[in-house]
C-alpha cells in the first residue's frame, strides 16, 4: 500500500474528527478493559482456588466424597484394602466458626501418619510427633496467623455444637502457607465437632503403574449411594462449572461494552465517509482503486481499535486489581473467599480482548468503507448525495431474517449449562433492529403532525428525508438504551420478586442461627428444648441444612429439613404451580427448588431418590419451589421424615413466633439469660435479614450497574457525537436559512425540535427493544443460567427518569452543536459549494 | 427602493484594506442594476451589505424605506425575510426539501401554509417552467432548473428586492442567458427590483444599469445594449 495515498484517505479523517474518533477510541478501550478485568479477576480465582485444592489433594490420584455431613468410615478399610492402593489418607474436613467473629476457618481432621504420604502440606511441623495425635492442638498455617494476628503457642478459640473450644496453637503448616486453613488430629475433630463414625473425604494414591479407570471403577462399586470417587482435578472442574454462569454472564457485559463501543466507531466512521465523499470520489477519479480505498479505511479502523485495545488492556489490569480489592475474586458474588490473591494474568485473555478491540473497530469501519469505496465518484462529487450514501447501509431483508432468526432461538435450550442460545437470541434482535431503524424512523416521523411553525415543520421535513442519517446517529444510543432498560427490568423484576420471596420465605418474628458463619455449630436437642423454654415463645420450627451429592458431576444439592404443615405446605413455601397430593402409607413428599427440578428433570409426582444415612430413599416430589439463595439446588423434606431415616436430631436455624405482647428485644434479653451455649448465636428478624439479603444483591449485581453505567456513557456519546457531526455538515444549510429570513433562535429551535424527535425515536425503539430484551434476559437467560423463574416488574419511575434525563440530554446537545453551528457568519457559511 | 449613501467598508487583519470606498448607489423599483468587477474588487460584499448580512463602516443604506443600520440582528433576519430574495451562484437548493418546500421555504418561514401557500408556489413553478417537478427531490434536476427553483424561491414572497450574486456561474452560456431572461422577466412580472453581481457581459446587457467595481469605488459603465 502505497503510504503517500494512505496519509491523503486518513489524514483528513485523523484531523478533522479527532475529538469524535477520541471518543470512540475510549469507547473501545472500555470494553476491553471491562471484558479483561473480568478474565484476570476470573483466572485469578480460579487460580486460587486449583492452588488450594492442589494444597489439599496432595499427591493423591483419587478422592472420595460423599455428603457434606459426612459418610460412613468403614469404608475407608475396604478402599485401603484394594490391592492397587498405595496409601488413603481419611480426612474430616469442618468449617469452624471462630469465637468472637462472622468468620469460619476450614479445619481438617487428618491421619498424621497417613496424611504425611498422600497430603504432606496438611501435615504440622511439630517438634514432638506425637503432638500431631493430641487432642486440641492445632496446626495453621502462616496466612491464619497473619489473618487472626495469632502466634505459634496461641489459642484459637472455635464453636462445637454450642460450645466455644479453645484449642492451642502448635505449630504451622508450611506447605500451605497461602490457604486460611487448620489441621488436628482426625480423632480429635470427629470428636470435637461431632462427626464421630463418618469421614468427609478419603484422599486416596494408587501404586505407580495401575490402571487408574480401573481401580476407579472398581472402589466406586464399594461406595455407598450419596459417595463418588474422581480425580481431584474432576472437582476442581465441578467448582469452575459452578460459577461458570456467573462468569459468561460478567464476559458477555464486558462484550456488550464493546458492542456499543463498535456502534459507537461505526457511526463516527460513517458519518466522516459521508463527510468525506466528495474526497473520496476526488482521489477515486484521479485513480485510487476502489479496494486500496476500503484497505485504508480498514486500517484506519484496525489503528483505532489497536489504539483502544492497548489503552484497555492497561486499564483492564488496574481495574481488576481494584475490582479485587473492592470487591473480592467473585466481583461480590460470594462464591469465593480468603485472602486477596496476586493477580493472574492470563496472555490468551489479552490477546482475544487485544483481538475483540480491534474487531469491533473493524466490524465498525467495515459498512462505512465498502461504502465509500462503491460509491460512483461522479454522483459523490455531486452535492445532495448524502442520503443516497447513508441509504447504503440498509439492508431490511437482513433486519427481518435476523428478526425472526432471533425470536426462534429462544426456544432452544442451554448448551452446556450456558443460555448461548439466549444470548444469541438477543444479538439477533438488537441487531436485527438497528437494520431496519432507517424503516422504523420514517414510519414513527410519518406519525408526527406537521407543525405550522417553520421551525417544526423544517425539522419535521429535514428528518422525513433523511431515515439514514438519522440510523447513523441513532444507532448507538438505542442500543445503549436498549440494553439498559432490559437489565434495569431484568434487575427490578429479580430485587422485587427477591424480597416478596423473602416476605414469604420468613413468616416467624425472629430467626436464630446456631453459628455466624461455618457449619461447626448446631443446636442439640436440649439447646432446642431451651429455647422452646424461653418464656415469651409461642412456637420455635427448627431447621436442619445438609447437603447431599445426588450427582457426582455436578456440586452438591442442599437438604432442607423443616416442619411444615403437610396439608398447606405453599403456606411455608413459595410454592411455584400446583402441589401434587402424595398417598398416605407412600414415599414421603419432597419439595424441590426449580434448579434441581431444571439440573435432575424431575417433575412434581415422580420419585426422588435421596442419599440419606448411608442409604437411598425414595421420596416423591410433592412441588417445586423458589429458591433464590441455592443456585446448585435445594429439597425441603420434612424434618420428621429426615429425622427418622437419619437419626440426626440437630438444627442449624430456628424459626420463633413470640406470644403476643412479647418485643424481640424482650425475647432477645430473655435467650442471651437463658442461654449457656457458645458466643456465635446469631438473632436477626425478617426485616434484619431482607435488608442484608438485599444489600448482598445490589452488591452482586454492582457490577452490572457499572458496566450498565458505561454503555449509557457510550449511549449518550455516541448521540451526542453523532448529532453533532451531522449538524456540523449542515452548516452552509444554516447560512441559506438565515439568509432566507429565519432568525438565528429559529434554526436553534429547529435543531433542539430535531434532537427531541430522534433521542424520542431512540427512546421509544431503545424501550420496546429493551422490553423484549428484558424478557429473554427473565424467561431464557436467567431460567438457563441459574435454574430460577422471577415475575416481571417494571421499574417506571428509573426508567422514566431515563427518559427524561436522555431527552434534556439531547436538547442540551442539540443547542451546543447549534449554538457552535450558527455562530459562524451566514455568509461565510454559504460561501463554499454544497 | 435600494439607497447607498457614502458607504464604506474595510477588512483588518494582517493586509487591511478598503473593499468599499464613498459607495452611492440609488436602485429605482422595478429597475435592475448590474455590478460588474474584478474577483475580489468588493462586489458580494456590496450586496450583503445591501441584504442587511455585513453592516458597513460608514454611510447608510435604506431598502424599501427601512433604515437597516437601525435594526438588531433578529430584525433585519425579518427584513431580509419580507423584502429581500436571494439567487446563489451554487443555488443553494436544500437538499433534503422537494422542489415544492424548497421554493415554499420563504412562505414557510412567514408563517403563510396550506393552500394558499400551495397556490403560490405552483404559479411561480409554473411560471419557470417546473410544475411538474413539484414534488421531485433536488438531486433529480440539472443545474439549470435548479435555478430556476432557486429563482422562484426568491421570488415566491413577493420581495422588494432580489439579489443575485453569480447566477448564471455555474451554468453553459445556453442556459445561462435562459436563466437571466427568466429572471429579469419575472422580476418584472412581480415587481421587484434588484441587483445583480456578474461576471458575464450577456447577463451585465439584461440591466438597466451596469457599475462596475474598481478599487472600492462604485463607477458607471457604459454598455452596449443588446
Amino acid at each position: 500500500m502505497n503510504v503517500a495515498l494512505g496519509r491523503a484517505v486518513l489524514g483528513g479523517a485523523l484531523g478533522q474528527h479527532r475529538g469524535r474518533l477520541a471518543l470512540a477510541t475510549l469507547a473501545i478501550a472500555l470494553g476491553v478493559a471491562l471484558g479483561f478485568a473480568v478474565a484476570i479477576i476470573n483466572a485469578t480465582a480460579v487460580s486460587e482456588f486449583e492452588g488450594g485444592m492442589r494444597t489439599l489433594s496432595g499427591e493423591a490420584d483419587l478422592e472420595i466424597r460423599g455428603a457434606r455431613s459426612g459418610f460412613d468410615e468403614t469404608i475407608y478399610a475396604r478402599v485401603t484394602a484394594d490391592r492397587d492402593v498405595a496409601a488413603a489418607s481419611p480426612v474430616v474436613e469442618v468449617e469452624a466458626r471462630i469465637a468472637g467473629r462472622d468468620d469460619a476457618l476450614r479445619i481438617v481432621g487428618i491421619d498424621a501418619f497417613r496424611a504425611a504420604v498422600v497430603t504432606p502440606a496438611l501435615v504440622g511441623a511439630a517438634s514432638d510427633p506425637l503432638d500431631l495425635l493430641r487432642p486440641g492442638l492445632v496446626y495453621v498455617t502462616p496466612a491464619v496467623l497473619a489473618w487472626l494476628r495469632v502466634a505459634d503457642g496461641d489459642s484459637l478459640v472455635v464453636q462445637a455444637g454450642q460450645r466455644d473450644v479453645p484449642l492451642q496453637i502448635a505449630g504451622t503448616l508450611a506447605g500451605a502457607a497461602d490457604q486460611r486453613l487448620g489441621a488436628m488430629d482426625i480423632a480429635a475433630a470427629q470428636d470435637l465437632f461431632g462427626r464421630g463414625g463418618t469421614l468427609s473425604r478419603i484422599d486416596v494414591r494408587l501404586r505407580p503403574g495401575v490402571d487408574a479407570g480401573a481401580v476407579r471403577e472398581r472402589l466406586a462399586r464399594l461406595l455407598p449411594p450419596g459417595t463418588a470417587i474422581a480425580a481431584p482435578s474432576d472437582n476442581a472442574s465441578t467448582m469452575a462449572r459452578m460459577t461458570l454462569a456467573y462468569r459468561v454472564n460478567l464476559n458477555v457485559l464486558a462484550l456488550v461494552a464493546l458492542f456499543t463501543g463498535g456502534l459507537l466507531v461505526f457511526s463516527t466512521q460513517a458519518l466522516s465517509v459521508v463527510r468525506r465523499r466528495a474526497q473520496f470520489a476526488l482521489l477515486r477519479t484521479l485513480g485510487l482503486t476502489a479496494r486500496a480505498l476500503q484497505g485504508w479505511m480498514l486500517v484506519e479502523g484496525a489503528l483505532l481499535g489497536v489504539l483502544g485495545s492497548a489503552i484497555g488492556l492497561g486499564a483492564g489490569i488496574a481495574l481488576a486489581a481494584v475490582a479485587l480489592q473492592m470487591l473480592g475474586a467473585d466481583l461480590g458474588a460470594g462464591f469465593f473467599r480468603g485472602d486477596l490473591p496476586a493477580l493472574s494474568i492470563a496472555p490468551w485473555a489479552a490477546v482475544t480482548f487485544g483481538a475483540l478491540g480491534i474487531a469491533a473497530t473493524l466490524t465498525g469501519s467495515l459498512l462505512p468503507a465498502r461504502d465509500a469505496a462503491h460509491a460512483a465518484p461522479a454522483a459523490a462529487l455531486k452535492a445532495g448525495d448524502d442520503e443516497r450514501a447513508f441509504a447504503r447501509l440498509r439492508h431490511p431483508r437482513v433486519a427481518a431474517m435476523l428478526l425472526v432468526a432471533g425470536a426462534l432461538a429462544t426456544l432452544l435450550p442451554p448448551v452446556g449449562g450456558l443460555p448461548l442460545a439466549g444470548y444469541a437470541a438477543i444479538a439477533m434482535l438488537l441487531v436485527g433492529t438497528l437494520l431496519l431503524l432507517p424503516q422504523i424512523a420514517a414510519r414513527l416521523l410519518a406519525w408526527v403532525p406537521q407543525p405550522r411553525s417553520a421551525s417544526g415543520r423544517l425539522a419535521v421535513l429535514q428528518l422525513r428525508s433523511a431515515p439514514g442519517a438519522i440510523t447513523v446517529s441513532l444507532a448507538t444510543t438505542v442500543a445503549s438504551v436498549a440494553l439498559m432498560v432490559s437489565m434495569a427490568i431484568m434487575v427490578a423484576s429479580f430485587r422485587v420478586s427477591l424480597d416478596a420471596w423473602l416476605e414469604r420465605l420468613l413468616p416467624a418474628d425472629v430467626y436464630v442461627r446456631a453459628a455466624a458463619a461455618g457449619d461447626s455449630g448446631w443446636f442439640d436437642v436440649d439447646a432446642q428444648a431451651a429455647m422452646r423454654g424461653i418464656e415469651g415463645v409461642a412456637r420455635v420450627d427448627f431447621l436442619r441444612v445438609q447437603s447431599v451429592l445426588l450427582d457426582p458431576q455436578r456440586p452438591r444439592v442442599t437438604i432442607l429439613a423443616r416442619d411444615l404443615p403437610a396439608a398447606d405446605p405453599g403456606s411455608a413455601l413459595p410454592l411455584v404451580g400446583d402441589a401434587v397430593a402424595v398417598p398416605a402409607g407412600g414415599p414421603p413428599p419432597v419439595w424441590i427448588s426449580e434448579a434441581v427440578a431444571d439440573l435432575s428433570a424431575l417433575k412434581p409426582g415422580a420419585t426422588l431418590q435421596l442419599p440419606l444415612a448411608n442409604g437411598l430413599h425414595p421420596f416423591i416430589v410433592a412441588g417445586l419451589w423458589r429458591d433464590y439463595a441455592r443456585q446448585q439446588g435445594a429439597i425441603v423434606v420434612e424434618r420428621a421424615v429426615y429425622v427418622r431415616l437419619t437419626g440426626d436430631t440437630t438444627a442449624n436455624d430456628a424459626a420463633v413466633w413470640l406470644r403476643p405482647g412479647v418485643s424481640v428485644a424482650e425475647f432477645r434479653t430473655r435467650l442471651d439469660q437463658a442461654w449457656s451455649g457458645a458466643s456465635g448465636l446469631t438473632l436477626a428478624t425478617p426485616g434484619e435479614i431482607r435488608t442484608l439479603s438485599l444489600r448482598i444483591f445490589d452488591r452482586t449485581f454492582a457490577v452490572t450497574y457499572a458496566l450498565e453505567a458505561a454503555a449509557v456513557v457510550i449511549g449518550l456519546v455516541g448521540l451526542s457525537s453523532a448529532f453533532g457531526a451531522l449538524v456540523l455538515a449542515r452548516r452552509r444549510e444554516f447560512g441559506v436559512l438565515r439568509h432566507l429570513g429565519m432568525t438565528r433562535g429559529q434554526v436553534r429551535g429547529m435543531l433542539a425540535i430535531e434532537g427531541l424527535l430522534v433521542s424520542g425515536i431512540g427512546l421509544i425503539v431503545g424501550m420496546l427493544l429493551g422490553f423484549v430484551m428484558s424478557l429473554i434476559l427473565i424467561h431464557v437467560v436467567n431460567r438457563q443460567s441459574f435454574h430460577w423463574g422471577m415475575e416481571l416488574h417494571m421499574p417506571w419511575w428509573p426508567l422514566l427518569a431515563l427518559a427524561v434525563v436522555l431527552l434534556v440530554l439531547a436538547v442540551i446537545t442539540t443547542q451546543a452543536s447549534a449554538r457552535a453551528a450558527t455562530a459562524e457568519d451566514a455568509v461565510r457559511a454559504v460561501r463554499d459549494d454544497w | 427602493m435600494i439607497e447607498l449613501r457614502a458607504v464604506e467598508r474595510h477588512f483588518g487583519g494582517p493586509r487591511p484594506r478598503v473593499v468599499l470606498r464613498d459607495v452611492h448607489l440609488h436602485v429605482a423599483a422595478g429597475e435592475m442594476v448590474a455590478i460588474r468587477g474584478e474577483s475580489g474588487s468588493g462586489k458580494s460584499t456590496l450586496l450583503n451589505i445591501i441584504a442587511g448580512l455585513e453592516r458597513p463602516d460608514a454611510g447608510t443604506v435604506t431598502v424599501a424605506g427601512l433604515a437597516l443600520a437601525a435594526l438588531d440582528d433578529d430584525a433585519l433576519t425579518r427584513f431580509r425575510r419580507l423584502q429581500v430574495g436571494f439567487v446563489f451562484q451554487a443555488f443553494h437548493v436544500l437538499p433534503y426539501l422537494n422542489v415544492g418546500d424548497n421554493v415554499a421555504l420563504p412562505l414557510t418561514l412567514q408563517g403563510v401554509h396550506g393552500d394558499a401557500s400551495r397556490a403560490r408556489v405552483l404559479a411561480m413553478l409554473d411560471s419557470v417552467g417546473l410544475a411538474d417537478r413539484m414534488a421531485s427531490p433536488p438531486r433529480e434536476l440539472s443545474g439549470g432548473e435548479l435555478q430556476r427553483v432557486a429563482i422562484a424561491r426568491a421570488l415566491v414572497h413577493r420581495p422588494a428586492i432580489v439579489l443575485a450574486d453569480e447566477p448564471t456561474g455555474n451554468l453553459d452560456p445556453d442556459s445561462a442567458a435562459e436563466i437571466i431572461s427568466l429572471l429579469r422577466e419575472r422580476m418584472a412580472a412581480e415587481g421587484a427590483c434588484g441587483v445583480l453581481v456578474t461576471h458575464s457581459d450577456d447577463a451585465a446587457r439584461r440591466a438597466d444599469r451596469v457599475f462596475t467595481l474598481r478599487a472600492g469605488t462604485l463607477a458607471p459603465q457604459e454598455v452596449t445594449p443588446r
